[in-house]
């Protein structure tokens, strides 16, 4: 294989992976805790981003990992970003909204944006915090 | 078991044609605005949009979409966009001393994207008559 073939292998291993991980959550938090708030959706990205931002600092400039390009983009590319999803959490704002939650609606919203971009900040300081020279700029 | 393959092909051919577009218009505007990363999204969302209004009603998946809607919209459409490259190319920005566009990326994502699945809706309640 090609050396672009292999990319795309990696990218599609990991977004298979990554997809049913976050099925496997979406029907998890659903039997748990119910249909009233989309907790899978939410759990998934904060997690996926999470994940994103602890593994760019420690494979990046400065940190402890050396990947090669397709095992990088098998973890960035491929599994958090077929972890997470941007169109399904848009839908169930939608739904939200439309079923009459509106309050519920912009919750989830604001507090979505709120948790992945702090979810994202976290996994960076603690990249930082495992390696202090990992992820700077 | 089905169930899971469904997801997952779907998710590997998601996953491959947000790295395909998302690569694309990145190499092709050059800016360090991620213009490919909000491309995906943006269009995920409002194909998610067209496909619930056939799929979805008020009180859930229609049973006969069950197995199309695993591979499209869980799989395919889920893996499709993305949050967490949105998240890390924000944070990103805003480590870079970019504060202004990392809100607008933010304020642009959000809008365009629940903006996007609305439209996608409503599009498709007019054309299938859902």
């Amino acid at each position: 294989m090609g050396r672009q073939a292999v990319v795309y292998a990696a990218v599609a291993a990991g977004g298979a992976l990554g997809s049913v991980a976050r099925y496997l959550c979406s029907v998890g938090a659903l039997a748990l805790l119910g249909p009233a708030f989309p907790w899978g959706t939410l759990l998934v990205n904060a997690a996926g981003s999470f994940l994103i931002g602890l593994y760019a600092a420690l494979a990046g400039p400065g940190g402890p990992l050396l990947p090669s390009p397709a095992a990088r983009h098998f973890v960035m590319a491929g599994f958090c970003g077929g972890f997470t999803t941007f169109s399904i959490f848009s839908l169930e704002s939608l739904r939200l909204f439309e079923a009459g939650a509106t309050g519920r609606a912009g919750v989830y919203v604001a507090g979505s944006a709120a948790l992945w971009l702090a979810s994202a900040w976290l996994g960076h300081r603690l990249a930082r915090w495992l390696h202090p020279r990992a992820g700077r700029r | 078991m089905t169930e899971l393959l469904a997801v997952a092909l779907g998710g590997a051919a998601g996953a491959c044609a947000r790295f395909w577009l998302s690569g694309l218009v990145a190499r092709r505007l050059r800016e360090i605005f991620p213009w490919g990363t909000l491309t995906v999204n943006a269009t995920g969302a409002l194909a998610i949009g067209l496909l619930s209004s056939v799929a979805l009603r008020p009180e859930g998946l229609a049973p006969e979409w069950r197995g199309a809607w695993l591979a499209l919209a869980v799989g395919v459409l889920g893996s499709y966009t993305t949050v967490s490259s949105f998240s890390l190319q924000t944070l990103t920005l805003a480590q870079a001393g970019e504060g202004r566009r990392a809100l607008l990326n933010l304020l642009a994502s959000l809008a365009l994207c629940l903006g996007a699945v609305a439209a996608g809706h409503l599009a498709g309640a007019r054309l299938f008559g859902g």
